[in-house]
């Protein structure tokens, strides 16, 4: 039966060629908007999550609280203990700590004296003897000039706040700011290179150090603010970063410490939740926007089908065929058109999206003077999901824009065949 | 009727007559400035800054000269020890034996907490006399401690005063503040100074100790005791010198 209908689809073009061409195009789109999607979301996603927040971040409980003022007289103290047993609870994270800080950054004349002033928002990150942190944070093509520090007391600073501040690689600076104990901190430091991010906050005023320089300077021995998580060789995924904070609080639930350790996933950080409600739901919604387009245009093809096939319809009915039947064989000929479409179209969508992935679209010139964290190439992501979810669209619209088609078949007056076919 | 109209009538001369018993809100600061301004002072004072996880206690010896000169060098703890401040006019340096850095604080930056203390380095630069900075009006009456006080509110008249407007309960009888709310423009109260242990220096009344609270900062604030006080003594000019912070 299926082989009848195949070879009628094949031999009569005018029945399979429009509708499997739709459905292509539906299908092509469907996968490439679900791949590029869940790509730039995801990549915003863990640009956050590698600058910031971490799939998971551990804080003091009041630090959790006054999060945007960074107070480091909040910090966790002992990150060493919790770092190790952060590690074996959940092997399947990495940790790193980190220390954000404010401060101003003081260069000297050639007498030692105030020359030129700025204000960094600076971070501490292990930079040292591990370029773990350097790529997470995909550091390298933001070099300008100089290189990254290779010895203590070395430092990167944004490139723009270097030209205001006249300074170049090998410069010796000062950083005024204030430390865990509230008292004044000063620190000198090297700038050994310099950075830039296109994206404005960044570009003000970062500075980067070495994380045992940030804690020597603000007096912060075996502390830090924040010990971020990140899924080994995986993209965020809420819920399990929601059941790793779940698990983790459980063992403070009890503790009335303001000094306790919290975790929050990034879902519950810097208002991320809704991107990632949004990246959680993407796909439900291009689906049901391209199962419901497609449909009415499959339908509006299925009724010109239909009024092209009236004859036949009429001659089946007439010798006999039940209208169940002939209704039946049209929706069996939509789904076959319906697999053959998608499969092109999800074949055609995957060649797409996998250039997407791989080269991407450099975005850079659009992004300049940015003020949230993007990555500068758009990239598609193939997921399990891109192999199948073209299928949705590309067999349901068809099927259902044939069965609202093909329901003029019961219409059809039997005594009135024969009269019609003479017509 | 006539009673009634009697009747407003000495309610209002009863008012008048005691609004008349308020001393001038100028006559008060100038009282206020004779105990407070001094031509100079040399004084041995200690800064106990309250955080939420601990105390930290700095002592420090300062030198001021009127409003424009001051210099300030912490003796202790270690940590502080030999950290040096120099204030002349709008200016202030600042140097580190860590560092071994002289840096130079303005701008925004002044408004800075001074060593994590609940005192700004403007709180602490500024000795002008109130007079010059503000005008004084009596509101009313209250006790503080025991102590009968004239509030006064204080609205700044010129434009780079630290505080718009100050309310201050000040001592009736020895014209010392023993409390003072400082407020934004908006009205919001930004910090509270409590003074204590009032005592005669050089035939003068002074507040040996001051608790600075930041109203906006959780902690219990900042208390400053003087140890040592000298008023209006001879301080070598090259104490207030640049060159003294090395």
């Amino acid at each position: 039966m299926i082989q009848f209908l195949f070879k009628g689809l094949m031999r009569d073009k005018s029945r399979s060629l429009i509708p499997i061409i739709v459905v292509a195009l539906g299908v092509i789109i469907t996968v490439f908007l679900q791949s590029l999607l869940s790509g730039v979301i995801g990549d915003s996603i863990e640009s956050t999550a590698n600058f910031t927040t971490g799939h998971v971040k551990v804080m003091t409980r009041s630090y959790s609280e006054n999060s945007s003022q960074l107070p480091n007289d909040l910090a966790l103290l002992g990150v060493d203990t919790l770092k190790e047993s952060l590690q074996k609870q959940f092997p399947e994270m990495t940790w790193a700590e980190r220390i954000q800080f404010g401060g101003l950054l003081d260069a000297p004349d050639s007498s030692g004296h105030t020359r030129s002033q700025g204000n960094v928002s600076g971070m501490g990150i292990r930079l040292l003897n591990s370029t773990e942190e350097i790529s997470r944070m995909n550091l390298g093509p933001t070099l300008v000039s100089g290189k990254f520090p290779s010895n203590p007391g070395e430092m990167l600073l944004s490139d723009e706040l270097c030209r205001k501040m006249k300074l170049k690689p090998g410069d010796k600076v000062t950083l005024i700011s204030s430390g865990m104990y509230g008292d004044m901190a000063m620190y000198n430091f090297t700038v050994s290179g310099t950075l830039h991010f296109g994206i404005t906050m960044l570009d003000r005023g970062l500075m980067i150090a070495d994380i045992e320089d940030v804690r020597s300077a603000l007096y912060m021995e075996n502390a830090s603010g924040e010990i971020l998580g990140f899924f080994t060789n995986a993209r965020y995924d809420n819920k399990l970063a929601k059941e790793a904070a779940k698990s983790f609080n459980a063992q403070y639930v009890n503790s009335q410490d303001k000094f306790a350790p919290v975790m929050l996933p990034l879902s519950e950080m810097n208002d991320m939740g809704f991107l990632v409600a949004y990246s959680e739901n993407v796909q439900g919604i291009i689906v049901t926007i391209f199962i419901i387009a497609m449909a009415i245009v499959l339908w509006n093809a299925g009724l010109l089908g239909g009024l092209r096939r009236y004859g036949e319809f009429g001659l089946r009915l007439a010798i006999g065929e039940s209208k169940h039947e002939v209704y039946l064989t049209i929706v069996a000929e939509s789904l076959l058109i319906g697999i053959v479409g998608s499969v092109i179209g999800v074949i055609v969508g995957l060649l797409i999206s996998w250039y997407m992935q791989t080269v991407g679209w450099d975005i850079s010139s659009m992004m300049k003077d940015s003020n949230f964290l993007m990555p500068s190439v758009m990239r598609a992501h193939i997921s399990s999901t891109t192999y199948y979810i073209g299928f949705v669209p590309g067999i349901f619209s068809t099927v259902i824009g044939a069965m609202l088609a093909g329901i003029g078949i019961y219409k059809r007056q039997t005594a009135n065949l024969f009269k019609e076919l003479e017509g | 009727m006539n009673s009634f109209k009697i009747g407003i009538l000495l309610f209002l001369v009863l008012a008048t007559s005691y609004a008349q018993n308020y001393p001038t809100g100028k006559s008060i600061l100038d009282k206020v400035d004779k105990n407070m301004s001094a031509k100079t002072r040399v004084m041995t004072a200690s800064m106990e800054v309250g955080t939420e996880r601990t105390k930290r206690t700095m002592v420090s010896k300062i030198y001021g000269e009127g409003d424009h000169k001051a210099y300030t060098e912490y003796l202790a703890p270690a940590r502080e020890k030999g950290t040096k401040m120099l204030k002349l006019d709008n200016q202030l340096w600042i140097y580190s034996p860590t560092t071994d850095r002289t840096v130079q604080i303005s701008g925004h930056m002044l408004r800075q907490s001074v060593m994590g203390s609940d005192m700004s380095y403007e709180d602490m630069m500024n000795d002008k006399p109130l007079l010059e900075q503000y005008q004084a009006d009596v509101t009313g009456t209250e006790t503080i401690d025991g102590a009968n006080c004239w509030v006064v509110t204080l609205t700044a008249i010129i434009p780079d005063a630290n505080y718009f407007t100050r309310k201050m309960w000040v001592d009736s009888e020895r014209f010392i503040p023993l409390k003072e709310d400082l407020f934004a423009k908006s009205g919001k109260l930004l910090k509270r100074i409590t003074f204590s242990n009032v005592q005669k220096v050089q035939g003068r009344w002074f507040p040996l100790s001051f608790v600075y609270k930041d109203m906006l900062k959780d902690g219990p604030g900042t208390k400053l005791t003087i140890q040592e006080i000298q008023l209006d003594t001879q301080i070598p000019a090259s104490v207030f010198n640049l060159g003294n912070l090395k």
